[in-house]
């Protein structure tokens, strides 16, 4: 590559002279990854729609916040944190379920949706490997899209914690209570291991997903549900048993039970809106084996997915 | 420097024979048609060319097997295929800066001034150009990369004929050199006619015509017969003959032009002339009259 840092952008043509802004060693994946976001803004316009709303509600439900502040003193200690969490544990679920919403959406469309424009063609002209195309798409689901949540809920939790301080200020209520009774951080340290979990948990989904975006010709919701339904059906009515069934459920709503530990030894069982630092158990959720399982059975799909690009055209 | 070889290149989809045993040779610096009707095989060729197609048979581009090898082919080759396949929610500012990030031999400054020169104006989504327009940025990004083959597939279709005219111009004068290659496929043979070194005619999946411009031009001679000298035009066996106001216009090929003087007014065909009369002959007419006189 020629590095010369002056060099003319009427180069000659057949010379390898290159631009001054091209002369960087190319990075496909890295401009592949972006050229997802500009096509798929869903990725984060969704969530900031959704953050939105909840800022909205929030501040209206503000009215109402001095007076449930001063009846939560009056309680036990860990009681008053729980109370004091909800709404923000609320919103960490309200946002992290539209990000599983944005990458189900999002995989489906990701090899289909270049095959339907006849785009495909156009990247095909362009030295970028199948394989940087799809591991570019499948980092959508499995790292952008959780970053983006747990950047959105942070960002929306600290909102909510300063509105709520200026509300109680100006109401005379003081802040001390919340500040010092609401655990916000130990909470976004369980969301950020949450979504972790949840995209390790849930790689052989998306991997699915692409694979069947990718193979479809049409209708890959259907393509991509469908059989999984019929097998579970099949079973049942052949075999009378579920195992199929109970894989898959454990598949989507599994994790919790495989990365917490479930109680909280003398107390009572876990409380799904707010779940102590204390109760993360990564030990236990990688000596799952559902979790490797989990994770080869994606990476085999992802590398079908990758092989089946090759032979994919325009539809 | 060989760009293109191919022996025995052949491709089937279930019982249809695509491309049935084509060999190819192209060498550097040329500028090759392949002309044939819908459905002759010429986009599936290109296919296995771009390594988009599998393929039987030996192909060999720029020394790579396309199949095997696509990504590191298309850093030497582009190609604009046969309708506008620009993603059309891209802005043509993203085009830019996603072809100058993955692409090593693309220089932006160039398709700047290529886009310059258009009425493109930088911030447009390509769903708000015209088809024009879409093939002009096309063009200027394929333009702006250091490539040694660029594969046309039908690259003109659909466009108006001042587009068209453009699109060949700059073509022949901002890009060609002779240390490029170009292959493209029309269906407008009278406006790649000047342009092209080679000329390749393909029907159902066999290369029926292969030549160079030069070869064709010697080879090939219409003339437009007097009405007396017609008998004696016609014992030369004329490999087709067409009626233009009520004159007869015979085509040769390999016959002396000196002989062909005496009969008429003698020129060098256009393409269409010759394509119409070979093919015309494969469809099992043997001197193509009544086809040429249809046409």
């Amino acid at each position: 590559m020629n590095t010369e840092s002056n060099a003319v952008p009427d180069s000659p043509l057949g010379s390898p002279a290159i631009a001054p802004t091209a002369m960087s060693e190319p990075r496909p994946f890295y401009w592949s990854v972006r050229r997802e976001l500009w096509e798929n803004r869903s990725v984060y316009v969704a969530p900031l729609a959704v953050a939105a709303v909840v800022l909205l509600g929030s501040a209206i439900s503000l009215v109402g916040l001095p007076r449930s502040v001063r009846g939560v003193a009056a309680l036990d200690l860990a009681v008053q944190s729980a109370m004091l969490a909800h709404p923000y544990a609320h919103i960490a679920m309200l946002l992290v379920a539209t990000g599983v919403l944005v990458g189900i959406f999002y995989c489906l469309d990701a090899l289909h949706g270049e095959r339907r424009d006849r785009s495909i063609l156009f990247w095909k002209s362009l030295p970028v490997s199948d394989l940087t195309t799809v591991l570019s798409k499948a980092i959508i689901p499995f790292v952008i899209v959780p970053l983006i949540i747990f950047v959105t809920t942070v960002v929306l939790q600290f909102i909510m914690l300063l509105m709520s301080s200026a509300v109680l200020l100006a109401t005379g209520a003081g802040v001390t209570t919340l500040w010092a009774r609401l655990p916000l951080f130990q909470m976004q340290l369980v969301l950020l291991y949450g979504l972790i979990v949840l995209a390790l948990w849930h790689a052989p989904i998306y991997a699915w997903l692409l694979l069947v975006s990718g193979w479809a010709r049409r209708a890959a919701f259907l393509w991509a549900v469908l059989p999984l339904v019929a097998i579970s059906v099949f079973e049942w009515i052949a075999f009378h048993t579920s195992y199929f069934g109970s894989l898959m459920h454990d598949r989507v709503g599994g994790f919790v039970a495989h990365a917490f530990a479930l109680r909280q030894p003398g107390s009572g069982p876990l409380d799904p809106h707010f779940i102590p630092l204390a109760l993360i158990a990564p030990g236990k959720f990688l000596s799952t084996p559902g979790l490797w399982l989990g994770l080869a059975v994606a990476a085999i799909f992802l590398a079908l997915a990758v092989r089946l690009r090759r032979y994919r055209e325009p539809i | 420097m060989t760009v293109i070889e191919a022996r025995g290149l052949r491709k089937v989809f279930g019982k249809t024979i695509a491309v049935d045993g084509v060999n190819l040779h192209v060498e550097k610096g040329r500028i090759l048609g392949l002309i044939g009707p819908n459905g002759a095989g010429k986009s599936t060729a290109l296919n296995a060319i771009l390594g988009l197609t599998q393929y039987q048979g030996e192909l060999k581009v720029l020394g790579r097997d396309p199949w095997i090898e696509r990504d590191q082919l298309m850093r030497d080759v582009c190609f604009i295929a046969d309708v506008a396949v620009l993603p059309r929610w891209m802005r043509v500012t993203q085009a830019l800066d996603y072809v100058a990030g993955v692409h090593p031999r693309f220089d932006r400054a160039k398709a700047e001034g290529f886009l310059a020169k258009t009425a493109i104006t930088s911030g447009s989504k390509v769903r708000e150009l015209s088809k024009g327009m879409v093939t002009q940025l096309h063009l200027a990004l394929v333009m702006a990369i250091d490539a040694r083959l660029l594969v046309l597939d039908e690259p003109t279709l659909g466009l108006d004929i001042l587009y068209r005219k453009q699109f060949y111009d700059s073509l022949l004068n901002d890009y060609f050199d002779r240390s490029r290659t170009i292959v493209v496929t029309t269906h407008q043979v009278e406006e790649v006619q000047h342009v092209l070194t080679d000329l390749m005619f393909i029907n159902r999946g066999r290369i029926v015509l292969d030549c160079s411009m030069e070869e064709f031009e010697s080879r090939y001679v219409e003339v437009m017969v007097h009405p007396e000298q017609l008998a004696a035009a016609h014992a030369l066996k004329p490999v087709h003959e067409r009626q233009v106001f009520g004159r007869s216009i015979l085509l040769f090929e390999r016959v002396d032009r000196q002989q062909l003087a005496g009969l008429g007014e003698i020129r060098t065909p256009s393409i269409a002339d010759v394509f119409v009369a070979v093919m015309g002959n494969m469809i099992g007419n043997p001197s193509g009259q009544a086809q040429g006189a249809v046409r």
